[in-house]
């Protein structure tokens, strides 16, 4: 039954990854405007080896967000970033064209 | 994020317990409210409106900036027969983004080539349920006209506070489940909460048309439910 699955998502990641003794960074789209890929809420994992899990785009800023979690699990020091996604390449006219989303990135403990 | 705000987050979520976790945007420190845990003022306002429309957001009070992170649990529709009106509700409830699930004990009804995709328990709602509990993320439609089958997930539905409990009858017959609810020790005023006559009165006549009227009552419930 799904209700007795046990969840399976970037949150439950982060935790075990925690758990196993790993630093972890969090990332969460706090605001988006336009026709942002990712709804606010939307979480990208990240460990002290640049693992990660979940996404925060349709897969084109995850990049740059893994190298700044880099430094906030370094450093302790929440980040916020902002993309326009319109910037980036590789998304087709009409899906995310314009798009512009704020990642906050934060250590976990 | 604070190591313990995340395993508070997570054993909610596994419990299907709705939640907030409120981040401090300026200085990083978050919190985990729980639904049915006040909140005051302007924050809690806001917290509220996240828990009823389940959208995250931003919010600047007194220049400090809050992310709000609404997690609720997914809204499950337990149906009481699988009936033709069910077989219509089915993939209304997928298209509006409801999980349904069926639960009848007469094997010539339940059975997956009726219901291509959704989940059918062939048992009694009894057994079903001891093992799969309702709780206030449920919904309930008992749609057999049996009161063998129905009468005992409608009290289950009304004790463990679904935000949504219908049942298909007559004025008549429904007049009668009353009787038998409160002989069974159910409150008056828990006992009004049941939709009877089922769906919203859009004199629906087909059993499809009854399936659309009753997937709108249920949406229309949850939208406006009230918070624990």
């Amino acid at each position: 039954m799904s209700d007795k699955a046990k969840l399976d998502d970037e949150l439950m990641v982060a935790e075990a990854w925690m758990k196993s003794g790993k630093e972890v960074a969090i990332a969460t789209v706090v605001s988006t405007w336009g026709s942002a890929p990712r709804l606010s809420g939307s979480h990208l994992v990240i460990d002290e080896d640049g693992n990660f899990e979940g996404s925060v785009s349709g897969g084109c800023v995850e990049g740059a967000v893994v190298a700044e979690a880099m430094d906030v699990i370094s450093s302790g020091e929440p980040k916020m970033l902002e993309f326009g996604v319109a910037d980036e390449t590789a998304f087709e006219v009409g899906l995310s064209c314009g798009g512009n989303i704020r990642v906050y990135v934060e250590r976990l403990g | 994020m604070d190591p313990l705000v995340l395993k508070k987050l997570n054993q909610a979520r596994n419990d299907r317990k709705a939640c907030v976790l409120v981040t401090n945007l300026d200085d990083g420190r978050d919190r985990l409210v729980l639904e049915g845990h006040l909140v005051e003022g302007e924050l809690g306002e806001a917290i509220s409106r996240a828990l009823l429309t389940g959208k995250s957001m931003t919010i600047q009070i007194n220049e400090t900036e809050f992310f709000l992170n609404v997690h609720l649990p997914p809204a499950k529709i337990m149906v009481i027969g699988a009936v033709h009106i069910t077989q219509a509700m089915a993939p209304i409830a997928k298209m509006a983004g409801y999980d349904l699930e069926v639960i009848d004990p007469r094997t010539a009804f339940a059975t997956q080539e009726r219901f291509e995709g959704t989940l059918v328990y062939s048992e009694w709602p009894e057994d079903v349920l001891a093992n799969n509990p309702l709780d206030p993320y449920c919904a309930l439609a008992a749609v057999t006209h049996d009161p063998k089958i129905d009468d005992f997930p409608i009290a289950e539905a009304l004790r463990q506070n679904c935000f949504y409990v219908g049942a298909l009858g007559s004025r008549k017959t429904h007049a009668k489940r009353v009787e038998r609810l409160l002989a069974g020790g159910i409150s008056q005023e828990k006992i009004e909460r049941i939709k009877a006559p089922i769906g919203l009165d859009i004199g629906a006549a087909s059993p499809q048309e009854i399936a659309v009227a009753v997937m709108a009552q249920i949406i229309e419930a949850f939208r406006k439910r009230r918070l624990n």
